[in-house]
Order: structure tokens, then C-alpha cells, then sequence
């Protein structure tokens, strides 16, 4: 399977201010794949997805979205490429209501497909139905977690990113979130990348993944692969991803 | 400090004894707070000698105050109100329609004040009637429009504007100039003074586009200040603090309000009376202050206020989900500024005169303070705590009858900022998100459905 390259990072280097946070990094994603990135905290996980977001952007390196270069483009204008991104804490907003977070979502395309697509929402996660007049800061944490996703999907995107959607969530909610991004990604093809402390869950969902060490990738390959790999399991399997 | 939830645990003697010990406690604390503020002054004898003179009895009053309001409060108040919301939870909710009274309201408010001039005139004639329609009417109406310009920008976008006064002193002095230097009349000036304001609207956007919170308020506070001091200072233009007087009258489209035989009074036929101007005014006020209210009301339905008011909620989020927070925020700051411009236009020409003064910051504050009571983004709310603060203001001015009391040289509305203080804490104790905390919803898939403002309670906003 020679899919076609969606995403392309290549050799970013990213900084807070004097401090390196990604040391080159290199990642790729192709079309209608499920790729993770794990990694213990401070890797620099979250910094790379919000480098692919651009901001911060990248000093050295770049990064190419569907043949474009998009290091150098400001945030707003990234989404606008369809690369739909839930954002590390989830980051709905709290005083609207859950349907009106779904219009936020769909403000690419001025509402157009909007309701259309919040069927497929409500179809996908019935919770957000009986919520849907709901204020989007009373949902539960996994309830949130869902209302995230299906914003962000709400944009059609392309590119589909994830930054710790388990993160706070019980075991079994976390669950329902995986099972319906596979869903989405084998009914739809809609290609994932996903940032994931809970290793295990992440590795088994993913077509093929990363291992981020201090801001460099030291391993990659299948999930399957990672899996079964000794370091992997000891480093993050085994008791040592906290 | 504790407070009591369940009356029914606790017998009435514990409570008072409790209501005592606090009561106690809040006096000592009052003591200790006022004694060298109250207690003694400072003041010079005849030999030019600083002395402490104590005012003793002064402070057994502040003492006494508070003893018996924590009293009263420990004592009566909170076991009223916990136990009336107790009846309240205990009542069934609440589930018919709302009054024929609430679900009008907007539309009764604005039938009240249509009918608001011709009843006054007819009830205290054409003299009695200026105080009530220029003081009460047109001063609360010009402050409802501020408040609800600097509430797209505050309540809407959730950008802390503390300089808001700025844009109304560019739209007063726009119209003074342009009018008296070059003889435009109102209606021209009127849009135009809405464009400089909303353009100097855009130039404090810029280089504030960066900052949030209590950075972007410093910054804003200070462009107030900025536009201030260059009023005083560029005399060649403003006159600096002499200000600028004889500001042409408005007219009604051509028809002057004056004793000329092309006077309005003239040609309707009427007796020459200067009320016709000020109910004239009133409602050319309230038509701007429905306009305001009319583009909110819209804008928030549209992607623009949308996308304001997910700006407030979440700037990272914003622009995740492809919004250009940068245009997002200068027309916030823009409208906003547009609809300071146009309450100036028309505060120069109610006045015919403009000067610095009009426009320090305490003006901002006030402004600032209305939105805050009134509950970010309410529009009710918000003419509610403007009729509150500013009307409060001018009954200040009305109580002579206080002079009999304390006494021929107490001026009432010198403690006007007092009594605000006061409102304010007590509000934010009582109804923390202003008078109409609740944010009303503006997309429903089905039908309307209230959401009451217990589901806000995460106090974001």
C-alpha cells in the first residue's frame, strides 16, 4: 500500500524562547492512516502538534500539508486547509451551548453542511443529542472529549489532530473515544494523527506510530510493531509512562 | 465568614448567640480598621500647629453600624434567604410559560418609553417636564447606549476595555469641530463621527492585538488618558480645558429648534417652548439606542458575533477552528468604538458644549461598572444597571430633603461613588454575573428552549 503523503514534517526544530523543544524532527503522515505519537511528559509531544497548528512556528525545518508549505502560515489559516485540530484540554467553549459549539465548528464553510453534519454528530455520539442545549462547560470530561472531536470534525477536515483525548478520562469513556475514531477512520478514511500519553490504547488503534524522546523521534513503526518491542513496553508499557 | 444554610438545625438562641460573636467580632474589626482613619484627624490650630482632634463619637457610630449589620444580617437576613431558597427548591419547577409581563419585556420597555415624554409633559407641563425627560430620560438613554457599545466589546468579545470614554470624546469633538469649523449638520456628522471613532477604534486594536486580560485593560486605560491629554493640550484644535462651546442645535432634518419664524414651534403652530427640543432629543436617543441594540442583537446571530463571543470563550479554540481572531478583535474594538462615537456626537450637540473634563476615566469606570452589573452580554440587564446607576446619580442631586438632616452644607451626590461602591459590592455578594446573569442562547435546532443560568455556573466570563 503506497497511500499518498498528507502530512510532512521534516526536520523541525521548534523553541521557547532559548530552549529547543523539538530537535528535528521528522514524521509523516499519508492519507487514511491512524499515526500516534507517544511519549513520556515533556517530550515534546503537544509542541509538535501545535507546531503543524503554527504556533509556535517552526525556526528550522518545515512542514507540508497536501503539497503546500504551511510552516510559515498563521494558525487560522491552517484550520482553513482542513486540518482540524482538538486542542490539549479539550477547549470547547464553556458558556455555549453544545449545538452552538457545533456551529463554531462548521464556520469554514459559513454553516453550509451544517445540518447534515450535526446528524452524522449525534449519530456518531448520541450523548451530545441529549445534551445538545446543554452549556458546553457543564458536559462531563468525556462528554467534552466528544463535543471536542465532533467540532472539530464538524470543519470536514482532512487531517484530523488529537492531542490527548484520553487525558482524564475513565477507562471505559476513553474506550468509546477510540472505538469512534476507528470508525470514522475505516467507514470515512479520514486520516488521524494522534498525541497519546496512554500509550497501550494508542498503539493497538494506530496504523503506525512514533516514539518521542526529548524532542527527537527515537523509534517508529507499525503499532503492532511498537507493541512487541521491548523498549517500548518497558519504557512506556510497563508501569513506565506516568 | 460562616454562613447559616439549614434554620431548621439550629435553634433560634444558638443563632443568636452566633449572630452576637460575629457581630462582635465585626465591630472589633471595624475599630481597629477606622481608628486612625475616623477616629482622629488632623487638622491645624491657630498657630499653624498640626493637632490630633478625635472624633470619638464618630467612630462609635461606624462601630455601632456594623455591629448591628452583621447582626441583623447573621440574625435575620441569612436564615430569610436560606430559608426562602429552601422554598423555592422545594417548590415544583417552575415549567409554564413565563408571564405575559417577562415575555414582553423588552417590548412593554420600549412602548413605556415611547409613551415616556408625552406623559411627563402632560403631567408636570412643558417647564416641570425638563428635569424628568433631560436629566432622567435623555442622560440614562445616552449612558444605555454607551454601555451597551462598550458591551459588544466587553460582554461580547470579552475584551477588557477601560478606556472606552475615549471613542465618545472622538465622536463629541468630531462633531463640535467638524460642525462649528465647517457647518455640517448632524445627520452628516452623525455617521461620520461613528467612522473616526470606529477608525480609532482600529488603531488601539492594533497594537493591542496581542494582549489579554489585565495587560489589554492597562493598555486601553491608557490610550483613554492619551486621548484625554491631547484634548487638553493641543489648544490650536480643542481650546484645550476652556473646551469648545456654541455647538450648532440639532435639527429636525432642516427644521431648526429656535424662535425663528422657520422654528419648529413656529410652524406647527405651537407656543415657543424649549421642551420640544428635549423630547426631540429623547427620542432621537432612544432611536440610537434601539439601533445599538437592534445590530447586537443581529450581530450575534451572524458568524461575526459568533465568532466574538467564542473569542471571549476561547482564543486557542478560535483559531483551531480557522477564525482570524485578528479581524475578529478589530471589529469588535471597531463597532464598539463606532457606537461610543455616535452617543458623543450626540452628547456634544445635547450640550453645545465639549470640554476635557467630560471625558476622564472615571466616565470609562462608570460605563464599565454598568456592564458589569447589568451582567456581561445582557442587554436588559445592562439598561437596568444603567437606569440604576445614573438615575440613582440624578435622585442623588434631588434629595434637598437631606440638607435638613445633616445639616445645609451636605451635598448628596458627593457620595455618589460611595453608594456605587456599596451597589457593587453588594451585587457581586448577591447576584455575582450582574442582574440578568444568564447568557441567552442563539441557535436552537428544535425549538426554544430556556437554559437557566444554574448550568453557568463554571464562572468563566
Amino acid at each position: 500500500m503506497t497511500a499518498e503523503t498528507l502530512l510532512k514534517v521534516e526536520g523541525v526544530e521548534t523553541f521557547y524562547g532559548n530552549i529547543r523543544a523539538l530537535a528535528g524532527v521528522d514524521v509523516e503522515v499519508k492519507k487514511g492512516e491512524i499515526v500516534s505519537l507517544i511519549g513520556a511528559n515533556g517530550a515534546g509531544k503537544s509542541t509538535l502538534m501545535m507546531t503543524i497548528c503554527g504556533s509556535p512556528q517552526a525556526r528550522v525545518g518545515t512542514v507540508t500539508f497536501d503539497g503546500q508549505d504551511i510552516t510559515r502560515m498563521p494558525t487560522h489559516e491552517i484550520a482553513r486547509l482542513r486540518i482540524a485540530q482538538s486542542p490539549e484540554g479539550r477547549r470547547i467553549f464553556p458558556r455555549m451551548t453544545v449545538y452552538e459549539n457545533l456551529q463554531m465548528g462548521a464556520s469554514l464553510d459559513n454553516q453550509k453542511f451544517f445540518n447534515e453534519d450535526v446528524e452524522k454528530m449525534f449519530a456518531l455520539f448520541p450523548r451530545l443529542k441529549e445534551r445538545q442545549f446543554q452549556r458546553g462547560g457543564t458536559l462531563s470530561g468525556g462528554e467534552q472529549q466528544m463535543l471536542a472531536i465532533a467540532r472539530a470534525l464538524m470543519a470536514r477536515p482532512k487531517l484530523l489532530m488529537l492531542d490527548e483525548p484520553s487525558l482524564g478520562l475513565a477507562p471505559l469513556v476513553s474506550k468509546q473515544i477510540f472505538a469512534a475514531i476507528k470508525l470514522l477512520n475505516e467507514t470515512q478514511g479520514l486520516t488521524v494523527f494522534l498525541v497519546e500519553q496512554n500509550a497501550f490504547a494508542a498503539l493497538k488503534l494506530s496504523h503506525r506510530a512514533y516514539v518521542l524522546v526529548n524532542g527527537s523521534i527515537t523509534m517508529s513503526g507499525s503499532g503492532a510493531e511498537l507493541l512487541a518491542n521491548p523498549e517500548v513496553r518497558a519504557a512506556y508499557l510497563e508501569g513506565g509512562a506516568h | 465568614m460562616a454562613t447559616v444554610t439549614n434554620p431548621s438545625t439550629v435553634s433560634a438562641g444558638s443563632l443568636t448567640a452566633k449572630a452576637l460573636r460575629e457581630a462582635t467580632f465585626t465591630a472589633v474589626m471595624t475599630f481597629f480598621m477606622f481608628v486612625l482613619f475616623i477616629g482622629l484627624k488632623t487638622d491645624q490650630n491657630m498657630r499653624n500647629e498640626l493637632i490630633l482632634v478625635p472624633r470619638w463619637g464618630l467612630l462609635a457610630t461606624f462601630v455601632a453600624i456594623a455591629f448591628f449589620g452583621r447582626f441583623a444580617m447573621v440574625a435575620w437576613l441569612q436564615p430569610w434567604r436560606a430559608a426562602s431558597k429552601a422554598a423555592k427548591d422545594a417548590a415544583p419547577a417552575d415549567t409554564s410559560d413565563a408571564g405575559f409581563v417577562k415575555r414582553n419585556f423588552s417590548k412593554l420597555a420600549i412602548l413605556a418609553l415611547v409613551l415616556y415624554p408625552p406623559i411627563i409633559l402632560w403631567l408636570f407641563g412643558a417647564q416641570g417636564s425638563l428635569k424628568y425627560i433631560d436629566n432622567f430620560g435623555i442622560q440614562i438613554l445616552i449612558y444605555v447606549m454607551l454601555a451597551w457599545g462598550l458591551n459588544i466589546v466587553v460582554g461580547l468579545a470579552g475584551l477588557l476595555d477601560l478606556g472606552y470614554v475615549a471613542f465618545y470624546a472622538v465622536g463629541a469633538y468630531s462633531y463640535a469641530l467638524l460642525s462649528i469649523n465647517f457647518g455640517f449638520s448632524f445627520w452628516i456628522l452623525l455617521p461620520l463621527a461613528g467612522i473616526l471613532s470606529a477608525f480609532w477604534g482600529i488603531i488601539l486594536g492594533f497594537p493591542v492585538l496581542r494582549l489579554k486580560g489585565d495587560y489589554l485593560a492597562i493598555v486601553t486605560l491608557a490610550f483613554g488618558e492619551i486621548i484625554r491629554l491631547v484634548l487638553i493640550n493641543w489648544q490650536d484644535v480643542t481650546q484645550g480645558t476652556f473646551g469648545i462651546s456654541g455647538i450648532p442645535k440639532i435639527t429636525l432634518f432642516g427644521i431648526p429648534f429656535d424662535a425663528s419664524p422657520h422654528g419648529f414651534a413656529k410652524i406647527f403652530h405651537l407656543p415657543m417652548s424649549s421642551a420640544y427640543y428635549k423630547v426631540f432629543l429623547f427620542y432621537l436617543i432612544l432611536l440610537l439606542c434601539l439601533l445599538t441594540a437592534f445590530v447586537t442583537i443581529r450581530l450575534r446571530r451572524l458568524p461575526i458575533g459568533r465568532a466574538w463571543e467564542a473569542l471571549r470563550e476561547d482564543e486557542i479554540a478560535c483559531r483551531s477552528l480557522g477564525i482570524n481572531t485578528v479581524t475578529t478583535k478589530l471589529t469588535a474594538f471597531a463597532i464598539g468604538a463606532m457606537f461610543g462615537g455616535f452617543a458623543g456626537s450626540f452628547f456634544a450637540a445635547r450640550q453645545g458644549f465639549v470640554s476635557p473634563e467630560s471625558f476622564v476615566f472615571l466616565e470609562s469606570a462608570v460605563i464599565l461598572s454598568i456592564v458589569v452589573l447589568g451582567g456581561m452580554g445582557s442587554l436588559t440587564g445592562i439598561a437596568i444597571a444603567a437606569i440604576a446607576m445614573v438615575g440613582g446619580t440624578e435622585l442623588l442631586r434631588e434629595m434637598d430633603f437631606l440638607k435638613a438632616v445633616f445639616g445645609p452644607d451636605f451635598t448628596p451626590e458627593l457620595y455618589r461613588m460611595l453608594i456605587f461602591g456599596l451597589a457593587m459590592i453588594i451585587m457581586m455578594l448577591v447576584r455575582p454575573r450582574g442582574f440578568v446573569g444568564s447568557r441567552e442562547p442563539t441557535a436552537f435546532l428544535f425549538e426554544r428552549k430556556s437554559v437557566s443560568g444554574s448550568f453557568t455556573k463554571e464562572g468563566h466570563g
